[in-house]
This record gives structure tokens, sequence and C-alpha cells, in this order.
């Protein structure tokens, strides 16, 4: 295989890999817009809150084997109890309070935001500005030769098995088991469903605390990559909001697509742009204008996609509105 | 037709994704020690104003933090007062943004009257803030930016660095490149003014080929996975590669470098990546790969003058903390301003006299004894550090030899200032 090759196949998996890891990003924020109808944009907090608990269990743990998985662990029911205490303190009155749709959404944007300040104050009182690492565990601190010139680190390969297998578990649950299948129910019309015995405010906590853990899960794998730190709580949620846009409101599996594609345009035009650039501009010029037109880029696949396809790549099929 | 749009508040959620992005680093500052304001008053020429613009938010703020308590421990040191003028120190948050570092600025030297403005991490915020500072009379100094323009051309009688300018150090790495005899490098640095010139500093002195270089996005959502980039430059087939990535980044940038193994094809060579500020955490992090990693720098904790024995030991003790070399160039920006104010006497009108005394330069520098170019930037030695385990087991830096000795900036030719 020629080193050209080899290049090309790196850069795709690391679009691969990028791609889903922002797909755990987006995951959660979809599933709780997709089934109950909520905005919530304190999903960027959960990513940070994740991060740095999954960090702090892996310090206190330092020195006991497999110390990070371990912190990794037991961070996600602590972050699906946050999730639940989202629905049931501030979902379920909002939910309540008899607003219009509208209404309700805007309502659900400032609360969640409320919340997403005060996650981030509380967490520079409990972590401090300095941000956190953790020590891998040597197995994924090493590299993975895949052929003779294609090389990865093991943690990015880790990235895309745990991405991939959280997709097709998702995938399995809301298609393949009876939870999944009132979940649909529900987010195709929560009322319906609840008049043929859905348990639905239960299931409604079910989601918080699902979504709640995937934020976190998504912010622990940042940890060995960057640090945990304050700046997670925005940092993603921007582009886990193009992500669902792109992808179509609420449907998992467009996030998923959308995920992929924007990981991989992201990372190809880091790649390969400033070449293809310096091909016509002066070289100067084009090692400038390409990071800045690769950042725009997925916000240019954005605009295109609203064009083209309004609802998105794939909106879901039944999404009722009463 | 077009097709209905079926999500009305499409537009509502995406602003309010932005917004929220804004909101928070905002709202984040709001409990660090920012704006006191002040009203002009009849006091102005009885106490010394110092506006010190720097970042407090974002995760940069780890840097900003560091300067704020080496000015406040100079201020302590000096018993609160220049020349018997009380002192107040009036601190400003730039947020990494230069439109907001210079907002503070013009608030800092109209509304608080300030004679006197230093901090200024960032180039590019330096850049922007330059002519509302110096319009107004103020001195300028900065306490580490050094972009190549406010040495050369665009050098000002009331401009002083108490730092060093931007291409000094990758000057310095690209000679230490040579001495160990490197054929070839890849760069990787941010896209903005300071990265620039980093890359055409260490292309400066470097006698090497350079395979390739890339340029990463940079400000508030700077990228912070490097893997396109790392495999570019290992394909690229370099024997060694340059980077610069300060605070986060470059804490990042280094655990990725490990992760992907580029150090069985690559030697690394970087500037302001390895200091008291990011080596916490990479020995927080396992990566004992830093150990004897060597940089140069015109400063270290364990350099030998009395100044700098005693601005580290009380750091030390006061924070809790190896003060890093943000911290020393604050503390070395308010004793350049004290040098300045007791130069004239106490007199904060008499400008030329204050002018006269910083450009002496005769203070007590924590680097040592120094000389100012025509151009205000410090003729100082740049020394090469390396990174050890000291007996507490902290991770800290060496001085393990000298790169250079009183080296001036190449741009200091251009600057019209005798």
């Amino acid at each position: 295989m020629s080193a050209e090759a080899a290049l090309i196949i790196t850069q795709l998996l690391n679009g691969v890999q990028l791609g889903l890891l922002l797909f755990l990003v987006a995951a959660g924020l979809t599933l709780i817009f997709g089934v109950l109808d909520f905005v919530n944009l304190a999903h960027g907090a959960f990513v940070m809150l994740g991060a740095f608990i999954s960090a702090s269990i892996a310090g206190m743990l330092q020195g006991v084997p497999g110390g990070w998985l371990l912190g990794v662990v037991l961070m996600l029911p602590l972050l699906a109890l946050l999730g639940m205490a989202l629905e049931l303190l501030l979902a379920r009155p909002l939910q309540r309070a008899g607003l219009t749709p509208a209404a309700l959404h805007l309502a659900q944007v400032l609360a969640t935001f409320g919340v997403l300040l005060a996650c981030s104050a509380v967490a520079m009182m409990i972590w401090g500005t300095q941000g956190m690492g953790v020590v891998l565990p040597g197995w994924l601190r090493g590299q993975v030769a895949l052929g003779e010139a294609v090389q990865l680190p093991a943690y990015r390969l880790f990235i895309i098995v745990i991405g991939l297998m959280v997709a097709l578990a998702l995938h399995l649950l809301l298609q393949r088991t009876r939870l999944g299948m009132q979940l649909r129910a529900v987010a195709s019309n929560a009322d319906m469903a609840a008049a043929l015995g859905a348990p639905v405010d239960a299931l409604r906590v079910a989601v918080f605390a699902l979504g709640a853990a995937l934020a976190g899960l998504a912010g622990a794998l940042m940890v060995p990559i960057a640090e945990a730190s304050l700046g997670m709580a925005v940092e993603y949620i921007i582009i886990a909001f193009v992500i669902i846009i792109i992808g179509g409101l609420g449907s998992l599996k467009g996030s998923f697509f959308a995920a992929l594609l924007v990981g991989m345009l992201d990372t190809l035009g880091r790649a390969f742009l400033d070449d293809a650039l310096a091909a016509v501009l002066p070289l100067e010029l084009a090692e400038t204008a390409a990071p800045a037109l690769s950042s725009m880029s997925i916000y240019l696949l954005m605009a295109a996609v609203l064009i083209w396809k309004p609802a998105g790549l794939f909106p879901p099929p039944t999404r009722g509105r009463h | 037709m077009p097709r209905k749009f079926p999500f009305r508040h499409l537009a509502s959620l995406v602003s309010a994704g932005v917004l929220s992005a804004t909101v928070v680093a905002a709202a984040a500052g709001a409990g660090a020690p920012t704006a006191q304001a002040q009203q002009g008053t009849d006091a102005d020429a009885r106490e010394v104003r110092i506006g010190f613009v720097t970042t407090l938010t974002t995760p940069a703020g780890i840097i900003g933090r560091d300067m704020v308590d080496a000015a406040k421990l100079a201020i302590e040191h000096m018993g609160g007062k220049m020349a018997g003028l009380p002192v107040k120190l009036i601190v400003e948050d730039d947020g990494f943004r230069p439109d907001v570092g210079r907002q503070k600025t013009v608030k800092l030297v109209k509304q608080d009257k300030v004679r006197f403005l230093t901090g200024y991490i960032w180039s590019h915020v330096l850049m922007a803030s330059r002519k509302p500072a110096l319009d107004a009379g103020a001195f300028l100094i900065s306490a580490n930016a050094g972009p190549a323009p406010l040495a050369g051309k665009l050098c000002h009688q009331n401009f002083f660095s108490a730092s060093w300018q931007n291409d000094q150090l990758p000057m310095a790495v690209g000679e230490l490149m040579n001495r160990r005899g490197i054929k070839s490098a890849y760069i990787m640095v941010p896209n903005y003014t300071a990265g620039k010139n980093m890359m055409a500093g260490v292309m400066r002195t470097f006698k090497g080929k350079v395979l390739g270089r890339d340029l990463t996005k940079w400000g508030k959502d700077a990228q912070l996975d490097f893997s396109a980039e790392l495999a570019k430059a290992r394909a690229s087939g370099a024997e060694a590669l340059f980077a610069f990535y300060p605070g986060k980044a470059g804490v990042a940038f280094l655990k990725q470098f490990e992760q992907a193994g580029l150090k069985q094809h690559m030697q690394l060579f970087t500037v302001f990546m390895l200091d008291a500020l990011s080596l916490p955490k990479l020995k927080q992090a396992g990566m004992k790969d830093i150990l004897g990693r060597q940089s140069p720098h015109f400063w270290s904790p364990d350099l030998d003058n009395p100044v700098n024995a005693k601005f580290v030991a009380d750091f030390r003790e006061k924070y809790g903390r190896t003060p890093s070399f943000y911290a020393a160039q604050a503390y070395d920006a308010i004793n350049l301003i004290r040098a300045g104010v007791e130069g004239a006497k106490g007199n904060l009108d008499d400008a030329d006299a204050i002018r006269a005394a910083m450009k002496r330069a005769d203070f007590g520098s924590v680097r040592g004894s120094f000389t100012y170019g025509n151009n205000h930037f410090p003729i100082q030695d740049f020394h090469i550090r390396e990174v050890v385990q000291n007996d507490a087991g902290e991770w800290t830096l060496r001085t393990v030899g000298r790169i250079y000795e009183k080296h001036q900036d190449p741009y200091a030719k251009d600057c019209p200032l005798k």
C-alpha cells in the first residue's frame, strides 16, 4: 500500500472516530428531543459533569487496575440520577404548566439554560478553573497497526468501538424491545400512548436518565484526548445542535449519519484542504484560509441540507403534532 | 413551491445554543475577580492606577489567574506603594477575545483614567488594544504577548515589553534543532498572530527542510483534536515536529502526540507548552515521556538570582503552587512600572521621566539583568530548561544551559525609535 493511500485511510478513520464521538454527544440530545419534544440545553452541562465526575473517580482510584474504566462506568448511574432529577424537578412541572407548544419550547430553553449556568458555577466551585486529566490504562495508550502502513492510536479505536456499540444498542432498544416500542409510541403521540396504558411518566424519567448518561459518557471519553474542563459545557452543544438539525430533529438514525458526516467533513477539511487550496492560492493564504474554511464547512453543510431537505436528512416518520 | 418549514422553533433553538455559549463564558467570569469600577476623581495624581487586561474566563483563565496573583504579590512586596503613592490594580477580563480586550482597554483609559496598562497574554488582543491605549497617552506594557509589528514598524515610545518578542523563543528552538542535527521538520501552530510569528521564528533559524505546515483553528472554540494533523506530520516523514500550543490545547496536543506513538518516528520540539501550569496536569495524566524534554525560555523557576528566589518562594508560600513564566512576567511588569514611577519621583504627569526610567531597566528583574533595545523589547539571555522531578515529587523545570546570550529580536531594526 502506498504512503498516500495509508494516509487517506488513516484520515478516514480519524473522521469516523470524531463522528462517533460527536454522535455520543448528539444521541442523548436527540433522544430527549425526539421522544419527549424537550429542548435540553443542560445537555452540555451533563457532558462536562460526566468528564469531571469520571476523572475524579479515576483520580481516587489511582493505582487500582482499571481505575479509569471504573470511573467511567460508575459515573453513568450518577449522571442518570441527575437526568432523572432534571425531569422530575424541571421538565415535568413545565410540561404541566399548560403552555402552548411554542411557549413551552421557549420555557424549556430558558429553564435548561439556567441549569447549564448553575452547573457551570457549581463545577467551578468544586473543581476550579484548571481542568483535570486522567491516566489511561496501558492497553489504551499504545497504537494498533491495521495493515502495514496504517497505525491508529488504541484509544481512538476504542472510541470507534464504543460509539458503534452504543449506536447499535440504542437502535436495538428502540426498534426491538417493548420499552422501545413504548418510547416510539410516546414520541408519536404521548396522549394516545398514555390512553393505551403506556407508563408515560416513568418513560419520561427513563429517557432523561438515558440521555444524561449518554452525555456523560461522551464527556468522559473526551478527557483522555484533552482534559475535563469547564468549557466543555458549551464547546459541544452547538455542534450537537448542528448534527441533530442536519440529521432531522429527533431522529436517532439521522444524528448517527449526520455526526459521521460532520466528523468526516471536519477531519478531511483539516487533512487535505490546505494542500488543495495551495494548488490555486499562494501557500500563505491557503494555509490561513484552510482552517477557517474547514471549521465553516459544517455550517455550510447545515445550510445546504436545510435548503435541500428542510426537515433534515432523516426526519422521524411519525411525529404527531397536537 | 417550497415545502412548509416543519419546525418553527428551529431558529430559536440554534440561536439559543449560540447564546448559551456566549453567556456562559460571561457568567463564568462573575465569580472571578473582575472589574472594580472606579469613577475618575481628583485623586488621579495621588494614586498609581494600573489597568490589568488578561484572560480570567475560558479554559485560558488559568493563565490570567497566575498573572493576577503575581501582580498582587509584586504590589505586596513593595508595600502597596510606588514612590509613596498607593497602587490601585484594576483587573479586567478579555475573555480571550480581541474585541473585548479592546473594549476593556478603552474603559480603563477613559473611565478609570489609568496611566499604565499591562497584562495582555494574547498577541491579537494586544494588537487590538494598542491604539486606544497609546492614543490616550497611557504606558502600555505587555506582560506576555510580543507581536512582530509592535517590535518593528509599529513600535511606540510608550510601549514596553516585560517579556519577549514572539519570534525569539522559536528562533532559540530552531537553533536547538540545528544543534541536535535535525535535517527536516513539520510545523504545527494555531492560526493567529502569535502562531504565525512562532512559525516565522523557527523557520528563521532552522537550517533543515520544512516538509509541511499546519495552522489550526484558534480562539474561543479552539481545535483540541489534532488527529488529522498528527497523521499528516507522521506521513511527511520529517525527523522533528515543532509545535506551539499554549494553555489547555498544549496539554491536549502532548497527550495525543503520545497516544499516536509519534515519538518513535519524530522528535518533538515545543515552545510555551511545558510550564508550571501544564506540568502538574501532565503529571496527573501520567505522561512520563515529558520528563527530560527540553525547551528554551528567558526565565525558569530555578534561575539563580536573589529577586527570583524571593519571588518563587513567596509565590509558592502564598498560593501553594510554583509560578509560571506568565506570573514571572507579570511580576516584572509591575516592577517595571514602579521603576518608572520612582524615576519620575511620583510625578505621574512627567511621562518623559517615567519613560526614561523604564528604559534603563535597572529594577530587580526575576530574569537577572537585561537591557532594552531601541524598540523597548528586552535584550536578554535565553536558557535551555529540562523537565525534571524534584525532591517533593513535583514536575518542574531546571536550567541546563544557555542557548542565546543578550539576544535581540529581528524586528528592532525596523523600529524608527532611537
